[in-house]
Parts: C-alpha cells; sequence; structure tokens
C-alpha cells in the first residue's frame, strides 16, 4: 500500500474544487495546500501522487511548488514560525526578535529544531506593518513582538 | 476633509463582518438598485464616480469594465485581487476581515457591469484568518440567496509569491500554474483567466463600488480631487505615534496623514523621508510632503500612490540600511521570467550590502543607478520598474550616508 493516498473523503474535495474552476487545473495550488496539511510536506512523491489526480506531468506540478513559498520541500517543524523583516518590521526591531528566536531555540533561520518542534523562518512582508514587529505561528499572526512576548508565544507550542 | 469614514464606517463594531451587521447598516441595498439597472448604466456610474484602480496602477476602474469586449458571447470572470503583499500595506486585510460583505455585494455589482457569472476572489496564502472570515461571509451570501442565482463566487488561497499581486501573474496562479506575468497584448480583459475576458480589481476598489451605486458618481467624485474621486484607506506604518489604517479623502496631504492622523513622527520626532505608496513608490525626502495623496498628486511629485502604504522614517533611521531591506525583497521575489529583472535584482542586493557591511567600493553608486536604469522598461511587467524606484531615489536623495559607508 502507497503511503501518500488521500482518504476517499478527501478524494471527494479533490474533485469537488476541481469542477470549481472552468480548466480543472485551476484548482492545483488549493489541492497542494490539502496535500501538504495530510502528509506533512511537499515530497517529490507528493508531487507525483498530486500530478496524477490532475494528469499533469510530474515536472509541471513540481515547477509550481517549487515557485511558492508555502510548499515546505522537506519535513518541517511540527509549528513553523516565520518572522517578517520587511521595511516597517526592519523600522520597529524585527532583527532583534529574530535574534532572540534564534538564541532562545538554538537554531539557524531556515533549521527545525532537533525535536522537530519549530521551524524558523524570515520571511517578506506579511501586511500586518501597523502592529510590527510581528511574525506569523502556523496560522496566527503575533504582533506587537518583544523578547519576552516571543517568549510567552514559544511556552504555548509543543 | 478627513474622518470620512465610508469603507471603515461599520470597522468598530465587533460583528461588523456579519450579514446580520451589515445588513442593519445598509447592506446589499445598492445590489437592490442595480440590479434594476442597465449593466452601461453601471459602469458608466462608476466612470463618472472617477473611481481608480487601488492595488497600485491607479486605473480609472469604470474604463477598465468598458474593455470587455462588445458581443462577446462566452463567459467572463470578474477576479478580485486579494494578494496583498505590497509592503507597508495592511488595508485589504481589515476590509476581509471586518467587512467582506462590502466586498461580495461590490463583486455583485461589478459582475453584473460586466456581464459575469464567475468571480474569483484570489487571497494570499499567508492570510488564514481573513480567508476564513472572507469564506464565512460567502457562505452567509449563498444561504440568503445573494450568490448563487446567476453569480457564483470561488475564493481561492495562493502559496506565497509577491508577484501574483500583479495581474496577469495572479491570473497564471489562478490557472494552476507559478505566477508569471503575461506580456500584454492581449489585455486581461480581453483574454485573460482560462483565455476568456477578466476584470481583475483591488478588493478595496470593489468594495467602494456599492456606495457609488447608491450615493452616485457625482457624490463619490466630490470627495476627491479633479482626477480621483472618493476616499480611500492609507496604511501608515514605520516612526508614528499611531500607526493604523486611516481613511480620508484622496485630496488629503501627506502631512496631514503623518501628523493630524497617525499623530507625527516618533524616534527622534525628527521626519527623515517617507515611502507614499507601498516600497515600490520612490521615497521623498522632509521637504517634500505637502503634496496631495491622489494619483496624480504624487505622480506630478515624482513618486506614486501604489496601494497607499505610508512607511515613515525618522532622522535615526539608516537610509542605506533600509535600501537594503528593500532591495533584498525585490531580489527574492522577481519571478525570474525576465533576465534584466532577475539579474539586476541579486546585483543590487549583493552591493547595497556590500556597502552596508563596509565593504563598499567607489563605483558602486554609479553602477547601481546604471544598472537600475537600464532595466527600467524592459520588462513584461511593472515589478522591475517598481524596484527602480527605490534604488534610484534612496540614493539620489540621500547619496551623503552612502558615501559616507563607502568611504569608512
Amino acid at each position: 500500500m502507497r503511503t501518500v493516498q488521500f482518504t476517499p473523503e478527501q478524494l471527494a474535495e479533490v474533485r469537488r474544487l476541481q469542477a470549481l474552476y472552468p480548466d480543472r487545473r485551476g484548482a492545483l495550488l488549493p489541492v497542494l495546500h490539502m496535500a501538504q496539511d495530510a502528509f506533512g510536506w511537499v515530497s517529490l512523491e507528493v508531487e507525483e501522487y498530486v500530478a496524477g489526480l490532475f494528469e499533469l506531468a510530474p515536472a509541471h506540478v513540481h515547477e509550481v511548488v517549487t515557485f511558492y513559498t508555502l510548499y515546505f520541500r522537506q519535513p518541517k517543524g511540527r509549528h513553523v514560525v516565520s518572522v517578517c523583516h520587511n521595511l516597517s518590521c526592519h523600522l520597529a526591531g524585527a532583527k532583534t526578535i529574530l535574534d532572540h528566536l534564534r538564541t532562545r531555540l538554538g537554531i539557524e533561520v531556515g533549521e527545525t529544531t532537533p525535536d522537530g518542534r519549530v521551524t524558523l523562518l524570515a520571511v517578506e512582508c506579511l501586511c500586518a506593518c501597523e502592529r510590527a514587529p510581528m511574525m506569523q505561528v502556523d496560522d496566527r499572526y503575533e504582533f506587537d513582538l518583544t523578547p519576552e512576548r516571543v517568549d510567552r508565544v514559544l511556552e504555548g507550542l509543543r | 476633509m478627513t474622518g470620512d469614514r465610508i469603507l471603515m464606517r461599520n470597522f468598530d463594531r465587533p460583528d461588523s463582518h456579519t450579514l446580520a451587521a451589515y445588513r442593519a447598516t445598509g447592506g446589499y441595498t445598492a445590489w437592490e438598485k442595480a440590479r434594476g439597472m442597465e449593466p452601461a448604466a453601471i459602469t458608466e456610474e462608476v466612470k463618472a464616480s472617477n473611481l481608480r484602480g487601488l492595488g497600485g496602477a491607479g486605473f480609472p476602474t469604470g474604463t477598465k469594465w468598458s474593455f470587455v469586449p462588445k458581443g462577446h458571447t462566452g463567459p467572463v470572470y470578474l477576479v478580485i485581487n486579494a494578494d496583498e503583499g505590497e509592503p507597508g500595506t495592511f488595508k485589504d486585510r481589515y476590509l476581509l476581515e471586518r467587512d467582506p460583505h462590502a466586498l461580495i455585494e461590490g463583486m455583485l455589482i461589478a459582475a453584473r457591469a460586466i456581464r459575469s457569472a464567475t468571480g474569483f476572489v484570489y487571497i494570499r496564502g499567508e492570510y488564514v484568518e481573513p480567508w476564513r472570515r472572507f469564506g464565512a461571509a460567502v457562505r452567509e451570501a449563498y444561504e440568503a440567496g445573494y450568490l448563487g442565482q446567476g453569480f457564483d463566487v470561488v475564493v481561492h488561497r495562493g502559496a506565497g509569491a509577491y508577484i501574483c499581486g500583479e495581474e496577469t501573474g495572479l491570473i497564471s496562479s489562478l490557472e494552476g500554474k507559478k505566477g508569471w506575468p503575461k506580456v500584454k497584448p492581449p489585455f486581461p480583459a480581453v483574454r485573460g483567466a482560462f483565455g476568456m475576458p477578466t476584470i481583475v480589481n483591488n478588493v478595496e476598489t470593489i468594495s467602494h463600488v456599492p456606495h457609488i451605486v447608491n450615493r452616485g458618481g457625482a457624490w463619490f467624485a466630490s470627495l476627491g480631487t479633479r482626477t480621483q474621486g472618493g476616499t480611500r484607506m492609507f496604511s501608515v506604518s514605520g516612526r508614528v505615534a499611531r500607526p493604523g489604517v486611516y481613511e480620508a479623502s484622496v485630496a488629503i496631504t501627506l502631512r496631514q496623514l503623518i501628523y493630524d492622523l497617525a499623530g507625527g513622527v516618533t524616534g527622534n520626532g525628527r521626519l527623515k523621508g517617507v515611502v507614499p505608496g507601498g516600497s515600490s513608490a520612490p521615497i521623498l525626502r522632509a521637504d517634500e510632503i505637502d503634496v496631495p495623496m491622489d494619483v496624480d498628486g504624487l505622480r506630478n511629485a515624482g513618486t506614486m500612490a501604489g496601494s497607499a502604504g505610508v512607511v515613515v522614517m525618522d532622522e535615526t533611521v539608516s537610509i542605506p540600511e533600509a535600501l537594503m531591506v528593500v532591495a533584498r525583497f525585490y531580489a527574492h521575489e522577481s519571478c525570474g521570467q525576465c533576465t534584466p529583472c532577475r539579474e539586476s535584482t541579486g546585483w543590487i542586493y549583493r552591493m547595497v550590502h556590500r556597502i552596508v557591511e563596509g565593504h563598499g567600493r567607489k563605483e558602486d553608486l554609479d553602477t547601481i543607478l546604471d544598472v537600475a536604469r537600464r532595466g527600467a522598461g524592459t520588462t513584461i511587467c511593472a515589478f522591475y520598474d517598481g524596484a527602480v524606484g527605490p534604488y534610484i531615489s534612496y540614493i539620489e536623495k540621500f547619496r551623503d550616508e552612502f558615501e559616507e559607508l563607502i568611504a569608512r
């Protein structure tokens, strides 16, 4: 049995999404989001599986996956912490926040803690500049960061 | 002039995102009115309003709508650009989270004007909460019978790429491809998403449409300047006392916005420079802020209104460091399709980085300016021209700061 396989419910959702677009390929990004949620990250095997669902060459799916920042092409931590380092966050001290996270987690940007808890990223503008410095933790935005506030957020991540 | 809260009138209500709150404050009455109007009459009203695109390009909205070929009998698509990503901008996030029904009602009206039966809303992938909020509003609108009666809305999530905010890049991405912009012509209004005529409009632009239908194009036009009507939402951040989103007439000056609405400059309290329209807008010096914020006012001042993201820098801010941050962004986000952009954004970032690190060479500044100018206007989309704005303006207006670092 293959490890990369949607459940029947998920497959029904794929078909529903594909039917929303004049060409089913329009559903590729949403289905890749689904695949990442289901399988943790987008491996070459996942790309091949998704390509089959769209009757596309795996290379076409690979081209899409590698273009966007939100698809992970290696295993990620249970939580992803993405610190904005664009202009307004820079002006509000994003570097201090990133340095604090690197020290606290003991990893560099782009790495995952050895226990698999947190992946740390530096990202471009998340468009919450009015509450800079800020970061995204999984689905959530965390605003008005200070090192103390970052510590409290980290404590909540298991 | 200030404090005209039209788009933001419900933002203080905790339930502002619900259908009940929207209807209680006059929501969907414009759609009722528009249903009785001829499509061409709706477009004429929007033309009369002088509404201009608020995502960045500032193109007249009614004129854009009129570009859908007459006599086309196949599908026409309405695509909403909610791929907010211009550094310094955050207004569409507020609209999606706090007044999603205004966008849905505006879409219904716009769709009638352009004879579209299907709308797509492309929301940037990082905006998970706005995506959930908007999705819930769409479900409410279906249950209430506003949607599904001749017009359907598909909510689409992006996957992280600034270039998908460019309208043809967005269309490529919506089609399930990498977000490469397309050569124009054909313009999307003639041949856009899935090969069909497509109108791409920004969230804020379309959220204005119900008010224009209800109160008239002349009313909306009277709120702004001679060539741009209405209010818009200014995102103000950086070194100001009260960063936030402010709705005001497009005729407001940059000085009023910074000092009257956002509470003035923090840091050492003295303004050094300000980016008036998102990071792609050329920077203005402290003595250049007595300009109206409308599209033509800022164009005449040598910069651009863009997405109205205002980033304020006080005298303690290092302009070379700020340019390094901005240049890193353009190097990261270049889609790689056009050689001048792909190569120059990387070269220029590395040169600015080296200057900031104290390893700059005397010829670096002129090399950057030369590379920037040579590439401008040579690429498929406006991305590289948007990068050239900050490269040239930061260096020309604050050259002494760069030279000081190089001389060290």
